[in-house]
């Protein structure tokens, strides 16, 4: 897990651009990536457009227009997202701060039991953790979005740490030599510098929370998992499917999101 | 602008420009209570406007002696004065900000542009914008680099020795009267090291800074310093003096073995280029009309001219019969190596250049890169025959005596 959190994965699509392409293109975005945010959401567009079409003119019994209403279809999806940006939040708002405290002097010695404890969260299977914490906390939106943090948090930690401590020790050392405070250090140097790094974590993270939700149905907290279950347990295929698709489309326009996040978060001098 | 002073900064006075005097009192630092301190009682006076070099071999607590100065290590024991006052009844950041901190490969930071790099500590200090904008520029002009050209640059879009220059620049961004130096040409080429080590002393003759600088190569340190400081293991000084006291009475075997046999050749490097009788070359300005600047060149019965821009800065070397144009152009290629030296160079560093020019001399330039003459293979060697020859007299006066 540690090593493809820790890097920003490469792009797969251009197998003939070599890494270093990246790096000697300066300051515009590279071709690479101009494929990859041109790409995804093309790609999009043409799979959401095609079921679309499928959905306007195929013949559909009762059952299946009712599940696949257009209405209920929008309600779902907004759920999903909420679901999916509620965790998010919730995970950046404390893995980053945990992850920052870690690399600091003092607790420096304990970030590997804490990664470990995280660990857990991640190894554990979701939908076990989803349906414990229910079992102990109950129903609704607020545990489900408490389970999905709980499972996308590691790579946000983790990749705040390992970005923290990739900083270039003798540029903290600069910075401290030069009089700025421990304060201004971390926020004007080691985090900006770290950011590419931990931003790759909260796509990672994101992703993760965006498959993860559809499990949220089963503690009835809504989202596109429950256009899938009504498919499988009233055995209609074209809706199974339907919902199948609809959450891959979010899940890469999610992970979309997340890469544009990434560049945008990377520094210009770096890019 | 070439001759203009750096503005001193108005709340230090006017003694912060010539340095200030730094002493150490036995200062002792160990990290751990068994075992020999990493420094050992150290006493020492740095004096005001001098460049200090700590050199020693590696692990000798030179590099810790220096990072006591400015409090990015605190002594165990003992006292650190900068101009009389405790550096330890200081807060260290605002210590820190009055001490220029210069170290190895210039260590910029990579998300932060030239200008914004050097603008790092006038901006905790807290001066106002205009006055940073116009330090910016004055310091760019110093290292000499084009404030429009480079300002705005990204340091990863600069050259090893650029980034050298804008470090040392952001060294001496808020006028600090000490500036400490760890090792700072160490990451370059030595063509460019011995480059940035003459502007350094340029800038040094204009500025008159206290500068502590740490080398592990004697050379370095015979050059730049006018004191140097030989450390042996635990930071006990071995000897401390002046680069000729070192070179002719090396105090004892480990200073002669640091400083290593060919003492000879080692003075080259304590003869400055500026003594020597500099030839008076044909010069052109960039875009000039080509007749006269031909015309100069037969005169002088000279085959190339010293082409040199609007700011009087060598540019390019070439041979007349290359001057085929209207006007003399600007070099096609701006980043070529143009075998120029400054004035404060020694002769090595002379010597070195001419092994790989084409005209069998170098150009040499003053203060701010300006064009001063040239110096030829036959002056050099007519200087260091009249050394020698003065040496031997000497000697020769003493045994009859």
């Amino acid at each position: 897990m540690s090593s493809d959190t820790a890097t920003p994965a490469p792009p797969t699509d251009t197998p003939t651009a070599p890494q270093g392409e990246r790096s000697r293109s300066s300051r515009r975005v590279s071709r690479d990536d101009l494929g990859l945010l041109l790409g995804l959401p093309a790609l999009c567009a043409v799979l959401l457009g095609g079921w679309a079409v499928w959905r306007a003119t195929a013949e559909l019994d009762d059952i299946e227009a009712r599940s696949l209403a257009w209405g209920l279809l929008v309600q779902l999806f907004g759920e999903h997202l909420l679901l999916t940006a509620l965790s998010a939040a919730a995970v950046v708002l404390t893995a980053i701060p945990l992850g920052i405290a870690l690399t600091r002097p003092a607790a420096r010695r304990a970030a590997p039991a804490v990664v470990t404890v995280a660990n857990f969260g991640q190894a554990a299977p979701a939908i076990g953790i989803l349906i414990l914490l229910a079992m102990w906390l109950g129903f609704g939106v607020p545990v489900a979005v408490l389970a999905l943090s709980l499972y996308a948090f590691l790579p946000v930690l983790q990749n705040t740490i390992v970005g923290l401590q990739g900083v270039d020790q003798t540029l903290v050392e600069a910075a401290r030599g030069m009089g700025m405070s421990r304060w201004s250090v971390l926020g004007r140097i080691e985090l900006p510098l770290a950011l590419p790094v931990i931003m790759a974590g909260v796509r990672t993270a994101l992703v993760l929370a965006v498959g993860t939700a559809a499990f949220a149905t089963f503690i009835n907290a809504g989202g596109l998992g429950s256009v899938i279950t009504t498919g499988l347990y009233l055995f209609r295929n074209s809706v199974l499917i339907s919902g199948g698709l609809l959450i891959a489309v979010l899940a890469l326009l999610v992970d979309w999101a997340g890469r544009v996040l990434e560049l945008v978060a990377t520094p210009k001098g770096m890019r | 602008m070439t001759t203009t002073e750096p503005t001193p900064t108005t709340d230090a006075g006017p003694e912060s420009v010539s340095g200030a005097e730094i002493v150490f009192d036995q200062v002792t630092k160990s990290y751990s209570a068994q075992g020999k301190p990493a420094v050992d009682s150290l006493s020492l006076t740095i004096p005001a406007g001098q460049i200090v070099m700590f050199v020693g071999p590696s692990g000798c607590g030179k590099t810790t002696s220096l990072k006591m100065i400015n409090r990015l290590i605190d002594p165990t024991s003992g006292t650190i004065t900068i101009g009389g006052k405790d550096v330890r009844s200081q807060d260290p950041d605002d210590l820190r900000r009055q001490v220029g901190y210069v170290i190895q490969g210039g260590s910029l930071f990579p998300h932060m542009t030239v200008a914004q790099n050097i603008a790092l500590v006038p901006g905790l200090l807290r001066w106002d914008k205009k006055r940073i904008t116009d330090r910016v520029e004055e310091l760019l002009d110093l290292v000499g680099l084009d404030p429009v050209r480079y300002r705005d640059r990204f340091p990863r879009e600069l050259s090893g020795g650029q980034q050298q220059r804008v470090g040392v620049a952001r060294g001496l961004a808020a006028d600090p009267p000490v500036i400490l130096m760890d090792e700072p040409f160490g990451a370059v080429d030595p063509i460019t090291r011995q480059r940035l080590q003459d502007e350094l002393m340029s800038i040094q003759s204009e500025l008159k800074k206290t500068i502590v600088c740490v080398t592990h190569d004697i050379d370095e340190a015979i050059k730049l310093g006018d004191r140097i400081l030989i450390l042996q293991e635990h930071a006990q000084i071995a000897q401390y003096d002046t680069p000729e006291a070192i070179l002719s009475a090396p105090a004892n075997e480990f200073v002669e073995d640091f400083v290593g046999s060919g003492s000879a050749l080692k003075s080259l490097s304590l003869t400055r280029v500026e003594e020597v009788e500099l030839t008076e070359w044909t010069t052109a300005t960039v875009g000039e009309p080509v007749g006269p600047v031909l015309e100069r060149a037969r005169a002088a019965r000279q085959k190339s001219v010293v082409v040199l821009d609007q700011r009087r800065r060598p540019v390019d070397w070439v041979n007349i019969r290359a001057l085929t144009g209207e006007t003399v152009p600007a070099p096609v290629d701006e980043a070529r190596d143009l075998h120029q030296i400054d004035h404060r160079a020694t002769l090595n560093d002379a010597l070195d250049t001419m092994l790989v020019s084409a005209y069998a001399g170098v150009i040499v330039t003053g203060r701010r890169d300006q064009y001063v003459g040239v110096a030829t293979f036959e002056a050099v060697t007519a200087l260091i025959t009249a050394r020698n020859e003065a040496a031997r007299q000497a000697q020769e006066d003493a045994d009859e005596q």
